[in-house]
């Protein structure tokens, strides 16, 4: 204890002497968030000296081993880390499908090589991933997917359609699932496979969503050279690791351990109904109204507690499991209920998609309303959510 | 504060729980109806549950309680829901037991907080005069008279009031009906001069009476806190009663989906399991989620009167408030998934459809939550 103790002195003195000013507040919020690779837009000066710090001591992701680039801390000293970072009103400015998905898949399921490869260049922020899993004719039944690895000497030829591929435009590697069996049970032909993008053959496109740009893109393969040596795991075992990155993924969609909050509403569901009522103070004029606002703001305390729950269970020893599906699933949809709120009562300024005089906030809330849609589809739909709670969590038959 | 059991909490819900499959069955609720008696608590139940300390478990040490919190009567209690069990939990210790200690004197403490602890006293809380449960609307009246003060008016939905051999009751001794001033406290004992009972049976067999008092004679010494200024601690009284009885209802909740889940994993038609029907598995898979989310709040809002949040108005509107909508669904959807059978007395799940209503109505249903959710937000 008094380890600890000693490591929180020095971990608090650390944080004083090189994170900058402007990367503490209050407010928790960085004045730039860093995505890494090599297209990494020049951040704002103060950020790139606290990542870079960071960096070097290991702590855009402090849990993992020294030599892949982590800090090499304890479960305990994570935690002090965390939370005197969280006293000081800061975190990394580091976020990546590398930490939340592709890394602890790699901790778990890659060759030593692999891993010194490619976790220390995701803990610098070196190298962005994006995931290649859906394809145009696999959405949620994901394990039809039908983009082609075929062996060829030392390398495999790779050749298909990936989509819903999240900011493959701007990333330097993917991470993809392919077909390396055609003939065997669909869950046990796939294979996972690690590819440069900067490979012949790969090209990528971005989708344009109901809300107007996306990030998403669909990612073509024609014909693409990968080592075999770019293999996580054993041929046609792919599914395993895809299943366990789906997990960690349904766990970061879910707001769970270690995600911090990005994107707060300027102003409350109550203000927004207090502005378009036109009553600052006082009960609110519109009874249903104010009974909607009541019971998302009942619905959030009780979500919150539910995610309270499991990340006390998680620090007694007892970890998430199938159960983070219900998080994805009710997450998603409160968020779906609470921007379908907001949208309406932005009224008349709600509807303005572009033009000179509207509530600054109306547009932002617009795109988010539409954009919400997509929150009970990507990372397993509603639907996709319930078949894993009733088979693994409830053990219903099939 | 964490929202996980400790060690010695699950060997209280263990003890709990075999306590309530050994001493309580669910066919107990039939026979009530058809006994003469059935207005009553039965009281050797109860003084073993007062044996294992059930009654003594929130109050201080030095007034002969166990100096535990809610989160311990909490557990206990969602057993007794498990269950359907009738007793005197929520009327005597924690309705009428929050009253006295939030409001009484030492000497009044030391008296009756000693009697609900041991169970030589039976108390109950009279305070709904209205159909819905409106605080505040309260007309029962005490009034001055030679050397103390008489108490006159009509209280309804008095859970085991007809057992209770004391009442708390909610009055006032000014201003009118809907002002939080005027509010005061009472002791009345239920076999003084004035107060008349009628017993009535509950359509989930719980004991309930309405009372009328007339000009029932009150000494100074049988009120409880400052005349006239019981409104704060009737909110405290009424957030831990909404919170406890949430827990209750949480146990009753986890009963219905269980009982109904093992029914989508035997029962077949069509010539396979119905559980295996993908309109049935993914109702379930929602309900189980509403149960997932009034078990994290309960467990919160036990937690936020042990540890005296000044947020706990909110958190007990969004307890109750969740655990009425999510006993509602398990009781609806437990008798549709049943089929036939489910809408038969026979079978047990309408007894926790019965139990979702009755509870709902107790201390307010999920639209006066809402609504008081709303004023505490200050919208």
């Amino acid at each position: 204890m008094s380890d600890l103790n000693t490591f929180r002195q020095e971990t608090r003195a650390w944080l004083n002497e090189n994170c900058p000013a402007s990367c503490q507040g209050d407010d928790n919020i960085l004045p730039d968030i860093l995505w890494g690779g090599r297209r990494q837009k020049i951040a704002e000066p103060d950020v790139q000296r606290w990542m870079d710090r960071l960096v070097a001591q290991g702590w855009t992701i402090p849990a993992w081993p020294k030599e892949y680039g982590g800090g090499g801390l304890s479960d305990d000293e994570s935690k002090v880390l965390a939370e005197e970072m969280s006293a000081i009103g800061t975190h990394s400015p580091l976020y990546s499908f590398g930490i939340s998905m592709l890394g602890p898949a790699l901790l778990e399921y890659a060759t030593e090589e692999q891993k010194r490869e490619h976790l220390p260049r995701i803990a610098s922020g070196e190298i962005r991933w994006c995931q290649g899993y859906s394809e145009p004719g696999s959405g949620s039944d994901l394990a039809s997917l039908q983009c082609k690895a075929v062996k060829d000497g030392d390398d495999y030829v790779v050749t298909g359609q990936k989509v819903w591929t999240s900011t493959a435009d701007v990333s330097d590697w993917i991470f993809c699932l392919v077909r390396t069996d055609s003939d065997a049970p669909k869950h046990e032909g796939i294979s996972f496979l690690l590819i440069d993008m900067e490979s012949e053959g790969v090209s990528a496109r971005p989708i344009v969503l109901l809300s107007g740009a996306s990030p998403f893109c669909e990612t073509f393969f024609d014909s693409v050279r990968v080592p075999i040596a770019n293999r996580v795991h054993e041929e046609n075992k792919g599914w395993s690791v895809a299943k366990a990155l789906l997990l960690h993924e349904r766990t970061m969609l879910a707001g769970g351990p270690g995600r911090a909050s990005t994107g707060d509403q300027k102003r409350t569901l109550l203000q927004v109904a207090r502005d378009s009522m036109n009553a600052p103070t006082g009960p609110l004029p519109d009874k249903a109204v104010r009974a909607e606002i009541a019971q998302t703001e009942m619905d959030q305390m009780c979500y919150a507690a539910t995610l309270q729950k499991v990340q006390d269970a998680a620090k007694a020893g007892k970890g998430m499991g199938p159960e983070g599906s219900m998080f994805k699933l009710y997450l998603s949809e409160l968020g779906q209920r609470s921007a379908d709120l907001r949208q309406r009562l932005n009224g008349a300024d709600g509807l303005i998609w572009d033009g000179d005089e509207f509530h600054p906030e109306a547009k932002e809330s617009t795109r988010e309303w539409l954009y919400s849609r997509a929150s009970t589809i990507l990372g397993g739909t509603s639907e996709i959510q319930l078949n894993i709670i009733t088979k693994r969590v409830l053990g219903l038959p099939e | 504060m964490t929202l996980i059991l400790n060690e010695e909490q699950e060997l209280l819900r263990d003890s709990a729980k075999s306590f309530v499959d050994d001493q309580w069955q669910l066919n107990q609720l039939r026979a009530n109806r058809a006994s003469p008696k059935s207005g009553t608590i039965d009281a050797k139940l109860w003084q073993q549950m007062v044996e294992l300390g059930w009654a003594a478990i929130p109050f201080p040490e030095e007034f002969g309680g166990l100096g535990l919190g809610y989160a311990e009567l909490g557990i206990v209690m969602e057993e007794a829901g498990r269950k359907l069990l009738i007793s005197p939990l929520l009327s005597s210790v924690v309705l009428s037991g929050s009253a006295i200690e939030l409001a009484g004197n030492n000497d009044q403490k030391t008296e009756h907080l000693a009697k609900i602890c041991d169970g030589s006293g039976l108390y109950a809380m009279a305070y709904q005069e209205t159909s819905r449960h409106d605080p505040e609307n309260v007309h029962a009246a005490l009034t001055k008279s030679d050397g103390g003060y008489q108490l006159s008016g009509h209280k309804q939905l008095v859970i085991n009031g007809g057992s209770a051999n004391h009442l708390v009751v909610v009055c006032r001794s000014s201003g009118d009906a809907g002002d939080r001033d005027g509010l005061s406290l009472v002791l009345v004992n239920s076999s003084a001069v004035g107060v008349s009972i009628a017993n009535n049976l509950l359509l989930d067999s719980t004991p309930s009476a309405n009372i009328t008092f007339r000009d029932v004679p009150i000494s100074p010494e049988d009120i409880l806190g400052k005349i006239g200024n019981a409104a704060e601690v009737l909110d405290e009284v009424y957030a831990r009663a909404a919170i406890a009885l949430s827990a209750d209802m949480l146990g009753g909740i986890q009963s219905a989906f269980d009982m109904t889940l093992e029914y989508l994993k035997v029962r077949e038609q069509f010539g396979a399991k119905i559980g295996t029907f993908q309109g049935l598995k993914h109702r379930a898979g929602r309900w189980f989620c509403e149960v997932e989310l009034s078990r994290a709040i309960v467990l919160k809002a036990l937690r936020s009167i042990d540890s005296g949040s000044s947020n706990l108005a909110r958190v007990s509107n969004a307890c109750k408030a969740r655990c009425t909508a999510t006993y509602q669904l398990s009781g609806k959807e437990g008798i549709q998934m049943h089929g036939g059978i489910g809408v038969t007395d026979e079978h047990d799940i309408g007894l926790y459809f019965k139990r979702a209503r009755v509870t709902e109505i107790l201390l307010g249903d999920t639209s006066f939550h809402t609504d008081q959710f709303a004023t505490a937000s200050s919208y």
